[in-house]
């Protein structure tokens, strides 16, 4: 492979990384402080991609103009209604049963996945969506061509990663997450309402799955009502990686994954091997069972979770 | 007006009914202790007074305002804190970290606590060595120390106190008690419920102690260290 080559797979990688981070995390949060993995996230990266169409038909009806400004709206209004969506889920599906076994949740949240890909599917249509390409164009620097879209999933998912550490590093109800996660109990003698953080965690991991959602339209341009499936599965994996519970290890594991897909195909495909494309899956998926294999705490995990 | 009072409370843990009917007082300014054996219901009293587990009969009031219907947080708020059973320090969170979470309720920013962080560190400089260290790299004595800062930070009226003592050394055992008391000459009434019955009773004012969720006996430190059948029931003699 030429080095023009690997430097574009390694753009291409780290814009599909920064994805998989975002929907990560939301994967990683709630791991954190309810030791759920919520099987419905991966609907909820795709609702927030959903609602970003519409708020950019909204717009585009309204006659609003200006990428920036539209662009803008749209991960607004997608990452507010997400996170109430998600608000939602929490209160429907997994707040009456707090006090249930773990795997009661997991059917809950199975449940609950399959719910909305049909809901989606239902009210809007079971084929792909075409999603307005508003961004086109990009800049060649030495034969690497860098799309202004990568650039944008780039810097908006460095972003909203660094506004979350300084959240969950910096403020009280961050201070009160990490709280809850180490001792859900002591954190309730001291008064912290447990119901109000847990809420926030699910919005919060929800915003960022939209955010990620409508990315992903914006990139391939087109969206699907199964399209929460793969990449939640994705970046549960990412998660997995980094070590389910940490948040900095979501991150990582994001873009990790993201890379290590991306070049492993392009060193196959340089290889002679036909239609290494497909193989992007397998590859996903083998790193996980390898680091559940060999370091199930994963990269920057605490410690060895055995919980569900 | 008793600071704290609770009237035939009833509590049950699931199915089981766990408080069978609890009454007791704290006045201002006192350190009254709870003994009683494993299972007696001593932490249940403790979570209900808390609000985390709600009493289905009964009155708990506080400054003479009833508290019984309200959450954690509110209870908190009001100036009752905790020193768990078994510490519960937040591992992974610096000491410093821990002591702001005690005054989550008081919801000012992080630098506004500085007053209170302050006076905490003054009464464990050791916590001020350690305020960057995880909570889970210190000793047993000094996250102890760390549990009764983290219960000093929201200025509280009156501190409920789970075994304090538990797997200590006797001299930090003893440390720890000299603390307490020096605590509750600043004012703090204290709830101490012990295990260590003797070293509890010396201290405090009154006591009280509990069998399978009822108030048994009653007294002054002084009259149920002496009494004979509590000599027999609780300090092995």
């Amino acid at each position: 492979m030429s080095p023009t080559a690997f430097f574009q797979q390694l753009v291409n990688g780290l814009t599909l990384g920064g994805m998989y981070a975002l929907v990560a995390l939301g994967y990683t949060m709630v791991y954190g402080i309810i030791q759920l993995i919520n099987f419905a996230h991966g609907e909820v990266f795709m609702v927030g991609a959903f609602l970003g169409l519409l708020a950019l038909s909204f717009a585009a009806q309204l006659g609003l103009e200006g990428v920036a400004f539209t662009l803008c709206l749209a991960f607004l209004v997608s990452m507010v209604l997400t996170s109430l969506v998600g608000m939602a889920i929490e209160h429907v599906a997994y707040r009456p049963l707090r006090q249930s076994p773990r795997i009661t949740l997991l059917l809950s949240a199975v449940g609950m996945s399959i719910f909305l890909q049909n809901l989606v599917m239902l009210i809007r249509s079971r084929d792909l969506q075409p999603f307005p390409r508003i961004i086109t164009g990009g800049v060649n620097i030495q034969g690497v061509i860098l799309d202004y879209i990568q650039i944008l999933i780039a810097v908006a998912s460095l972003v909203l990663m660094l506004a979350l550490d300084l959240f969950v590093n910096r403020t009280r109800l961050g201070q009160a997450m990490r709280a809850i996660a180490q001792d859900m109990e002591a954190a309730q003698m001291m008064g912290i309402d447990i119901s109000h953080v847990i809420r926030l965690t699910f919005m919060v991991g929800s915003g960022l799955a939209a955010a990620g959602g409508i990315m992903s339209g914006l990139y391939y341009g087109g969206i699907k009502f199964d399209m929460g499936f793969i990449v939640g599965i994705k970046a549960f994996s990412a998660a997995v990686l980094g070590g389910i519970g940490s948040i900095r290890g979501a991150m990582l594991g994001g873009f990790v994954l993201g890379l290590c897909e991306t070049l492993l195909v392009a060193f196959l495909s340089a290889a002679g091997v036909t239609e290494a494309f497909a193989y992007k899956d397998v590859i996903a998926f083998a790193i996980l069972i390898l680091v559940l294999i060999l370091k199930p705490s994963g990269l920057m995990g605490e410690r060895i979770v055995e919980k569900v | 007006m008793a600071l704290l009072e609770m009237t035939n409370v009833v509590s049950f843990y699931g199915l089981i009914q766990v408080l069978r009917g609890v009454s007791l007082r704290v006045e201002n300014g006192e350190i009254v202790c709870l003994l009683g054996s494993n299972g007696a219901g001593k932490s249940t009293t403790m979570k209900t007074i808390l609000g985390i587990v709600r009493p289905r009969e009964g009155a708990i009031s506080f400054k003479g305002e009833l508290i019984d219907r309200l959450p954690t947080s509110a209870v908190v708020s009001r100036g009752i804190s905790t020193v768990p059973e078994s510490r519960r320090i937040f591992p992974r969170l610096s000491v410093e970290e821990n002591l702001e979470i005690g005054a989550y309720v008081r919801g000012v920013g992080l630098h506004r606590l500085r007053p209170q962080l302050d006076h905490v560190y003054s009464l464990f400089p050791r916590l001020k060595e350690r305020r960057r260290q995880a909570g889970g790299t210190l000793s047993g004595g000094e996250q102890q120390m760390l549990a009764i800062g983290r219960a000093l930070m929201v200025q509280p009226k009156l501190v409920l106190m789970d075994e304090p003592s538990m797997g200590l050394s006797p001299v930090l055992v003893d440390q720890i008690f000299e603390i307490i008391q020096s605590i509750n000459q600043g004012g703090t009434s204290i709830l101490l419920v012990e295990q260590n019955a003797r070293m509890a009773l010396s201290i405090a004012g009154r006591g009280y102690v509990m069998q399978t969720g009822r108030i048994v006996a009653e007294g002054t430190g002084q009259e149920l260290l002496h009494s004979e059948e509590i000599r027999t029931a609780y300090l092995g003699e």
